[in-house]
């Protein structure tokens, strides 16, 4: 089976007062048709920038993608004429992002809202597009949805808005939706009402996901494939059961080693990763990891290790991942 | 270091065993909104409703609850940074609520605050040195320049930063940097209560292990007491004692941390635990989860009776209309639930 998204090689740079930070190095990623991949990693690692360059949605002149392959469904969308990308922004791919009150318009009602990208991208007449409206929010779950519909964003809780962000992510079925943190401003009842919904969604129209979070728990119940970001690459990849079972990279052991579980037996100590995140327009010439890494050898300091395979779809960019044995500490 | 930067802790600082060093009574704070110029529905947000617990030396006392529950109105009742509707903080043997703002200023270098955003709480333009000498000099804790140049390098070696920290500004540290920054600010008052604000939720996951470490380090080598108010329950199990759970205003169970994880009692509470996600698949697959259906009810229209009830799978006729009081149903442990 072909990709539905496969992105090759994109490199993402940024213009800043300090001179040119690459946010996304080289990095290849892909999603197949009905699955759910997560791109995890810490704030700044690249994850959102890597969205955004897929929607075509950095903002230049500042940000620009500078080289790579978007292919989507076999096309490539680096290629695309903006008039063409608007067609597979919304309609082909969908977006959910962490705050839906900054990605809706305040002055729109929800049913104007969630009716003029089904009439743009699908050409339907109003009374069709309303019925769909009105469909799509009983299927997000937004109870009362003819009331619903005539009301304007500041009305909704921001659980209900993110609803009527994923009905509107939906609303043009397509084959793809982009969730960016969407639930990270969330309470915690409230997100996991929001991810079951994702999910159950995705599975019933066969719908893939990518999910962007930082959180390791969200990504372990939802995701099929995990990709591991740090600073501007990806250092792992595998399928959940995997990485999480034998994780392969000192980043990925670190982050599951320093976070406290609920059903584990409490620790007197949390493990944490020494040292700060990296500043990418100062990255060492090795692995960007090295300097908070108990494992790192002098080769690491000087060239920087390949995604390479150590298993069955394992990949891990870590010079030492075969000797790596250590296992996370339930 | 040349001396401890408060008493050492009294011996035997075990949770049950200390003095009391706060006590919260029947804490209110009501909010009232609209009307005024803009018009609004005039109301009554009861932010925190009739709020009670103690807090012993060296203790660490988790407040967790989601937004809205008033986990943060209470934490700034404490602080006296809101003046309560009614009830009492007694800290250190003395009631605040009854103290003027005059007096209040002593006691306020005995209670410290560390904010989430250590950004928007530090000041730009000051550099670290300068903002860690701000309080000793205010509060006329190190009267001498010269000294007060060694105590904020003591301060800083304290929280585990280089003492070329202090010719920082605020903009060019990294989050966790700041964060031990807002923490060393704190301890410059020697406090013996620290209300942590959810201290860790703004930072990178590799990051809050460091600062949650660090917090407990402080504890005892300073002997301090925490209120430790946060959302994320991993984080709160960590590093409490005790844990109290809020919902609308309201404490629904309170008990030490191991009876609250291990045998949950309120729905709320066993709601809120089975909504955390594991990370490892394996359990993830396996576990049974609970989704409460609904929001959390506005604060302006609570709901009669147990305020969860609009949300509980227990729920029966008689929780609409009896407000069920927090009463012991295990040894030591306490849930305000009729159906337990």
């Amino acid at each position: 089976m072909a990709p539905l998204l496969e992105v090759a090689d994109l490199r993402t740079e940024f213009r800043t007062a300090r001179g040119v930070i690459r946010a996304v190095d080289d990095v290849c990623w892909d999603v197949m048709p009905g699955e759910t991949v997560a791109l995890v990693g810490e704030s700044g690692c690249g994850k959102s920038v890597s969205a955004l360059s897929v929607m075509r949605l950095v903002a230049e002149p500042a940000g620009r993608i500078v080289g790579g392959r978007i292919l989507f469904k076999g096309r490539d969308l680096l290629a695309l004429s903006e008039e063409e990308m608007q067609q597979v922004r919304g309609r082909e791919i969908g977006m959910v992002f962490q705050e839906p009150m900054t990605s809706l318009n305040p002055v729109l009602t929800i049913g104007r809202q969630l009716t003029e990208a089904m009439e743009i991208h699908l050409g339907m007449a109003s009374a069709e597009s309303r019925a769909r409206a009105l469909e799509l929010l009983d299927t997000v779950g937004i109870p009362d949805p003819e009331r619903r519909l005539a009301q304007y964003p500041h009305q909704f809780s921001g659980g209900m808005r993110q609803r009527m962000m994923i009905a509107m992510a939906l609303s043009c079925r397509p084959a793809l939706i982009l969730a960016d943190e969407p639930t990270t401003a969330l309470d915690v009842t409230i997100q996991a009402q929001i991810l079951e919904l994702l999910k159950g969604l995705s599975r019933r129209f066969g719908v893939a996901m990518l999910i962007i979070t930082h959180n390791l728990g969200v990504v372990a119940r939802y995701a099929d494939r995990v990709n591991v970001m740090y600073a501007a690459r990806i250092v792992e990849r595998g399928k959940a059961a995997d990485l999480y079972a034998h994780p392969r990279h000192p980043y990925t052991i670190g982050l599951l080693r320093s976070v406290p579980r609920l059903d584990a037996p409490r620790r007197a100590k949390l493990l944490p990763i020494p040292g700060q995140p990296p500043d990418l327009g100062r990255l060492p010439p090795g692995c960007a990891f090295a300097p908070r890494c108990d494992h790192a050898v002098e080769r690491c300091w000087t060239t920087a290790p390949p995604l390479d395979d150590v298993g069955a779809g394992h990949r891990s960019a870590c010079w030492v991942a075969r000797s790596l044995s250590a296992r996370v500490p339930a | 270091m040349s001396e401890p930067l408060v008493a050492p802790a009294a011996p035997g600082r075990t949770a049950r065993s200390g003095e009391v060093v706060l006590a919260v009574r029947n804490l209110v704070k009501h909010f009232e909104v609209g009307g005024g110029l803009f018009g609004g529905a005039r109301g009554v947000v009861k932010a925190v409703d009739g709020v009670s617990f103690e807090i012993r030396r060296g203790e660490t006392l988790g407040l967790v609850g989601e937004s809205g529950c008033g986990k943060t109105t209470a934490g700034r009742c404490i602080l006296q940074l809101e003046r309560p509707t009614s009830g009492e903080v007694v800290f250190e043997g003395r009631n605040l609520t009854a103290l003027a703002e005059s007096e209040l200023r002593a006691v306020r270098r005995r209670i410290q605050v560390i904010f989430q955003d250590p950004y928007s709480s530090l000041n730009p333009r000051m550099t670290v040195g300068d903002m860690l000498a701000e309080p000793l000099a205010v509060h006329g804790i190190v009267p001498d320049a010269r000294a007060r140049a060694e105590r904020v390098q003591e301060l800083l070696a304290h929280v585990g930063l280089p003492g070329s920290m202090a010719r920082r500004y605020a903009h060019q540290l990294s989050g966790g940097q700041r964060q031990r920054v807002g923490i060393a600010r704190a301890l410059a008052c020697e406090p013996s209560l620290i209300v942590c604000d959810e201290p860790v939720s703004a930072l990178d996951v590799s990051i809050q292990a460091q600062i949650i470490n660090l917090l407990e380090d402080l504890q005892e080598r300073l002997g301090l007491t925490y209120l430790f108010v946060a959302h994320d329950l991993s984080v709160v199990r960590h590093i409490s004692g005790r844990v109290a759970v809020m919902y609308l205003g309201k404490i629904v169970e309170i008990t030490d941390r191991d009876s609250l994880y291990d045998a949950p009692q309120h729905p709320y509470t066993k709601a809120l635990l089975s909504a955390v996600p594991i990370p490892d698949p394996a359990i993830e697959a396996k576990r049974e989860r609970t989704v409460l259906a609904g929001e959390v009810p506005s604060p302006l229209k609570p709901p009669s009776g147990c305020v969860f009830h609009s949300r509980c799978p227990l729920a029966i006729d008689e929780c609409r209309r009896t407000v069920p009081e927090l009463r012991e149903v295990q040894p030591a442990h306490r849930a305000a639930c009729i159906r337990l």
